[in-house]
This record gives C-alpha cells, structure tokens and sequence, in this order.
C-alpha cells in the first residue's frame, strides 16, 4: 500500500523554509531554460510570420541572402513574366525588383550603431506584402526621398521616428511613416523607393533579389522548379517562407549556450534538492520507523520520498513558469541573414512551460532517488530509536 | 580569530554528505558563473593585446556593407603615425554546401606582402609566405581550417562567389598559426580585382591600418576620419578590438543574457548555501546552548557560522574555478573564440572574482540562521530537543 500524498504535501508545508528556498533554486533554473526555449521560440515565430508560402524570392545563384546577392534589370525583365505570376490591381504581374543594403544606426542600446536593413522598392513590392500595414503616418512617394520605418525601429531609433531626418547615400531622408508587419520581420526594416535608394547607393543596374507573388501554391513550387533550371537566368529560387526559415540558425548559438548552462544549473539544483531530501529523511526517521510498523512496505517509503521530491520540483517548475512569464513580448534583436538586426520578443507558450515542468521533474527524480533509497533501506529498531 | 579555525571545520565536516553536497553543489554553479566572468571579461573589459592595440579598422561611414575608394589606402598612409594601411575585402561566397553551417569560414582577399606585417601575431614558414606572395592564385589558410577540412599545401579550394559571382579556386601555399582560434583563409585581392568588371574595381571594404604606438590610436583613428570629413565617402575608423566587438551584437544581447544568467547562478548558489546553513544551524541549537554556557558571546557564535559558510562556499567556489578553466579553455576552441581576444583561463582578476564572489555569498547565506542563533536566550536554546 502506498503511503498517502498527503503526508508529504504536510511535510512540504511545514518545513516551508527549506522547501521554498529549494524550490526557487529549481525555478530559477527551469526559468532559464524556459527562457531560451521562449526566446528561440519567439525568433521562430517572427520568421515564419514574416515569409509567404506564396511569394517566391529569385537571388543570383551561390547568394543565400538578399544582401549579398546581384541581380540585374536585365534578368527582372526576364523572370516578370514567368507563367503562374499573380497580377496585381494595375494588371501588371505581381513581382518587385529590390535593393537590400545595410546601414548602421546609432539605437537606445547601441550608441555605436546596429545594422539595419535598408530596403528600396518598387509599389507592386508592398502591395505583395499582405500583412503589413501603416500603422502612423504614410507610405513613401515614388521619385522623393522618402522613408518608411518598420515599427520596432522606430522604438529603439531615436532618428528614425516621424518627422526626422536620417543621413545615408548621398543626403538625407524624411522619415514619413510608420508601418507594422505583426510579428514580421519586416519591423526591424527601413524602406524607401526603389529608385531612388539605388541610385543613392550607386546600384542602378545591379540591384538585390526579386520578389514575385504566384497565383496558387501548385504555381509556386512549378516556378521555383522553372526558375531553378532554367540556366540562363543563373538564379537560385526559394519560397519566402522557406527563406526566413532557413535564417532560424541565427538562433542556434544562443539555444546552444542556453541549454548548456541550463543542464549545468541543473546539475547544481538537483545536488541541492538531494541535501534537501537527505535532510528530510534524517529528520523523519522516527516517522519513517512508525510507517514501517504500521506495515508500509520499504517500497512504498521509497516512493513516497521519491514523489516527495518530485512534488518539491514541480512546486520549483511552476514557480520557474511564473518567473518567466513577464518576459513574455519582451522585444530583444539577433542578427540575421542579410548582416543587420531582427527584433523579436519571447514568446512564452504552455508548451515551453509543460517542456519547463517536466525539465523540473527529471531534476527532481534524480535528486530524491537516493535519499528515498536510503530511507527505505532503514531498519525498523533503529530508526525507531532515532539514530 | 583564527583560535576558532579548527572547530569551524570540525563543524562543518560533522555532517560530510551535507556539505560534500552543498560543495558540489555550489562547485558546479561556481564553474558556470566563472566560465561567464571569463568571457565577460574577455568581450569588455580586458586590455587588447599587444599586437592589437596597433590596430584599426576604417570602413565606410553607412555601414560594413558599402565599400570605399581604394585610392583612400595612399592618404591615410600618409597620416603621421601609420605604419602601413592593408586592404581588406570580406569575400564571402560559399564553401560546397553553404547550407551547412560545417561549411562556413571566413574568406578575405587582402595584400599578401602586408599580410603577416600587420598581423605580426600570425606566424608561417618564410618558404610558404614567399611561395604566397609570387602566385596570384595562392591563398592561406589558418591551422584551425587546415584541421578542420584537413587541407595540405599544394590542395585546391574553390569557393563560389555571392557578392563577387563566379567560381573561384584557390591553391592552398602557406598554412599559418595564430594565438586566436583561425577558421580564415587569405588570398590576394589581386586575383579577385582581375575578375571583376571595369565598373566594380578599385573598391574597397575595410583598411585594416597598422599605427606606430598604441598611445597613438585613438588620435590616428580620429584623424583618418577628419581628414575624409568633407570627401563624399565618409570613413568610420575604430579599434580592432571594438570592430569585433560589433560583430558579437550579432549573436544577440550578449551583455544582457550573460547579466542575466549569471544573476540567475548566483542567487541559485545563495539558496543552495542558505539552505544548508538553515538546516545547520537548526541541529545545533541546542549546541549554541551549551557554547553560551560556556562563555562564548554571541558575536563569536555570530562569527563562528559565518565562518563555516563561508568556508564550505569558499571551497565550493574555488572548486568551480578550478573547473570553468577547463571550460573557458573550451569556449576558446569554440567558435565563439574568433571574436574573443585570447581568453587566458587563469586570469587573475577572474580569479579573484570568483572566490571573492563565493565568499560573499557564503557569509550573506548564514546572516540570517547565524543571526538566529547568537541571538537565541540560552535557557530556550538548552531546552530545544530538536
């Protein structure tokens, strides 16, 4: 017969000191490992938010990023009309020639200046992007130098807000609006006509990538097939989504890290619960005498000290959750394919909370193993006696 | 105060697996939070190295991305206190699957004759730098990328270029050794210039410039851009060491991830600690009793449990050190060791900061239990049956 819960949710309870401080310790390692599965979740969340399975982007072949990427005027002209291109409101194909350059701005948290992706391109471009809207101000002009923010640079900007004024290329830029993509990466992004940041940038002819909208997800993967093989136009085609996907290994180094330290920090908690769970046990030995006779079996006692650990880390996990929580949305930037920054925040699921518990389980089944071993292998007479 | 020495181990010895525990325990935390003052202390605190204090980079003004006029190399040359001023441009490109992140080293095409002058810390057989410097195809590589994709002298490496398109192959002529972790391989810009169209030469990434004395660098850095102030390219000139520092921003907020997790450690170590002094000092009372009756004040008992947790966690702390060299060592090889300065792993200053930091956690971990107990009436504490 098993030992009731109970008696060590009692036992828990009154020896609060001992079992809240062991518990944070568990919580705050299952804090940073929620936190880094959160903050990589979050980064995961951003780029699949910001590529559409339906727009395909054309680099010159050997490119795997926008920035490093050439692609001429010449060869636009070739891939615009491609059968299986969707036509936008003019009746034009829907596809946009862009430029993609990096410019370093000074920011809140750097002074020295971040990376930031500069984008120039043609109206079809935004009427592609279907999840981003204005959300202060207005679009650029064609033909002014005008520029539009994406909505985490125009917090941590100080210059690139409505109204001011940014310096690159050959002058300066009105900042006039400022636009939100969700949780795309397209807020970490300043865009401004095609023409006009070409030309600033000495690019006329030689531009980034294309980006081309297919009518039906059957046209998408039939153009990528066309584009990849067909050899005089030397591209390299993916979809957009796949794109942004393929930049989560930005993350890897951090989730890498994170994890390391995690297990490493549970190595330590899980020392300290065992201290703790030694000390319950030494504690208890009259009690666990009197169990035996009342004909608890040695299993039963070592299962009860083992789901009394248990609960201890669990106790630690929850605790560990409610830490994390208020990082949830917490805006933080890693470096992504095209050599500058993209924001995102934590993004904290009750998947990455149950992964967190169950962390803290583990942790605490392998501390309370041997102290439950030790107490079940007491002899009657002697634990009685209080030895 | 050190009468009391022998009896604060004694004490803290009684119960062994306890402290064996707590010891492992707070080792283990140690070791992470050493490992994260080391590389801390790497990214922003520590001096740059000899060879790097003389040197700086200059890139273009809008960012790292846009080039600059080759022709600027004669002018900053030019500026007193500059030793020699080299080309440098990022190549990019990718090594057969550049999808597999296995695969990805630095390239640069740069002037070979400056190449081993101005990294003075790079070193490689005069017969292989000669053997570099008179074929326009050679390149060199770094021990590290010689092991990694076990190349030999004489082995043929074919990058394909992104942001300079074409299959380029290189031959490998010199291998070079560097204090730094050096997954790099150098070739002469030479080659790359002859390949481009008439409209893309003459273009420039960075200059990595060589200043005369360190004390100079700063003033140097100023005056290459001053003295482009009004050119329409603008320059940015900034230390070597700030230069890769820029590139660590890419791995995220690395200041406030390595704040934050060792925040974390080390209030998980004060709980550890405090826990085990709490239960302690809990068995004892009645001992506290009998000390009292004996004469002890309560400022030595005071004295006596702060002692004892400041030697289980001095030790702990110590022990942690020990094992974060191994591990600092480690993060050295790492990938992560290109951008960091040479990481000694018995940095004193780490060092001490360690033990330092044990120390004070220990002492503020038994304030309270200790507080306890010296203030406990004798009578109440004879009485416990605890």
């Amino acid at each position: 017969m098993a030992v009731p819960v109970a008696y060590n949710l009692r036992n828990m309870v009154v020896r609060k000191t001992t079992t809240v401080m062991t518990a944070l310790g568990i919580a705050l390692t299952v804090a940073v490992l929620i936190a880094i599965l959160a903050l990589v979740n979050g980064l995961r969340t951003t780029l699949s938010a910001s590529g559409d399975p339906l727009q395909v982007l054309v680099l010159r072949k050997g490119s795997e990023s926008e920035v490093v990427s050439n692609f001429t005027r010449g060869q636009f002209q070739d891939i615009k009309f491609k059968p299986g291109i969707a036509a936008g409101k003019d009746g034009q194909p829907l596809a946009s020639l862009e430029l993609v350059t990096v410019i370093n701005l000074a920011s809140v948290d750097a002074p020295d200046g971040m990376n930031v992706t500069v984008r120039g391109l043609p109206p079809a471009g935004i009427e592609m992007r279907k999840g981003l809207r204005i959300s202060s101000g207005r679009w650029f002009e064609t033909g002014h130098r005008e520029l539009v923010v994406g909505k985490s640079i125009a917090e941590r900007f100080p210059d690139a807000r409505i109204g001011k004024r940014l310096a690159f290329g050959r002058g300066e830029w009105d900042v006039v609006g400022v636009m939100d993509a969700g949780r795309g990466a397209q807020n970490s992004e300043i865009w401004g006509d095609l023409n006009q940041v070409s030309s600033d940038v000495q690019r006329i002819d030689v531009l980034s990538a294309a980006l081309v909208r297919a009518i039906d997800a059957p046209a998408a993967r039939a153009l990528i097939n066309d584009l990849n093989s067909d050899q005089r136009l030397n591209t390299n085609a993916m979809s957009e989504r796949e794109y942004y996907d393929l930049q989560t290994a930005s993350a890897a180094p951090i989730q890498f890290v994170g994890i390391f330290v995690s297990v490493i920090m549970a190595i330590g908690s899980s020392f300290a619960a065992m201290n703790t769970m030694y000390a319950a046990v030494a504690r208890r030995a009259q009690e666990i005498g009197t169990l035996r006779v009342l004909g608890f079996s040695r299993g039963s006692i070592l299962s009860s000290f083992f789901v009394e650990s248990v609960l201890l880390a669990v106790l630690g996990g929850l605790l560990g959750c409610l830490l994390v929580l208020p990082l949830n949305g917490v805006t933080t930037g890693v470096g992504g394919a095209n050599f500058s920054e993209i924001d995102f925040s934590f993004h904290v699921t009750p998947r990455i909370m149950a992964l967190g518990v169950a962390f803290a389980v583990i942790l605490g089944a392998f501390g309370g193993l041997f102290p439950a071993h030790n107490a079940s292998r007491k002899e009657i007479l002697a634990a009685l006696r209080g030895i | 105060m050190f009468r009391f020495l022998p009896f604060v181990l004694k004490n803290s010895w009684r119960n062994r697996r306890r402290t064996l525990l707590t010891i492992v325990s707070i080792g283990v935390s140690m070791c992470l939070l050493g490992v994260i003052i080391s590389v801390y202390h790497a990214f922003y605190l520590s001096d740059p190295t000899s060879d790097q204090a003389l040197r700086l980079v200059t890139r273009n003004r809008i960012s790292l991305t846009v080039a600059l006029p080759q022709f600027y190399r004669e002018r900053i040359k030019q500026i007193p206190g500059v030793r020699e001023a080299m080309v440098s441009q990022w190549f990019g490109g990718s090594y057969k699957d550049a999808r597999d992140p296995k695969n990805f080293f630095a390239r640069f095409a740069i002037e070979p004759e400056k190449l081993f002058s101005i990294y003075g810390e790079l070193s490689i057989p005069e017969d292989q730098k000669r053997a570099f410097e008179h074929e326009r195809t050679a390149c060199v590589i770094g021990r590290d990328l010689a092991d990694k994709f076990n190349f030999h002298l004489g082995d043929r490496i074919t990058i394909v270029g992104d942001i300079f398109p074409g299959n380029y192959e290189f031959t490998v002529r010199g291998i070079f050794d560097s204090p730094r972790r050096s997954e790099v391989l150098y070739f002469n810009r030479e080659y790359l210039e002859q390949t481009l169209p008439e409209a893309r030469r003459g273009n420039v990434g960075t200059f990595t410039v060589l200043v005369d004395r360190p004390e100079n660098a700063v003033r140097i850095g100023e005056t290459i851009d001053s003295s482009f102030h009004n050119s329409t390219v603008q320059t940015k000139t900034e230390s070597e060491q700030a230069f890769a520092l820029s590139f660590v921003s890419f791995l995220g907020n690395v200041k406030a991830f390595l704040l934050s997790v060792s925040a974390a450690v080390m209030f998980t170590i004060l709980l550890v600690s405090a826990n085990t002094m709490a239960m302690s000092v809990r068995e004892r009372v009645r001992e506290v009793g009998v000390l009292k009756t004996l004469g002890f004040t309560p400022g030595t008992i005071l004295g006596l449990i702060l002692g004892e947790a400041a030697a289980i966690a001095l030790l702990g702390g110590f022990i942690g050190f020990l094992i974060s060299t191994v591990l600092t060592a480690g993060v050295r090889k790492s990938p992560f060791g290109a951008f960091l300065p040479p990481v000694s792993p018995y940095d004193p200053s780490v060092a001490v900061t360690c033990v330092v930091v044990a120390c004070l956690i220990g002492l503020l971990s038994s304030l309270l239990p200790a507080w306890g107990a010296a203030r406990t009436p004798i009578l109440e504490a004879l009485r416990s049956t605890d």
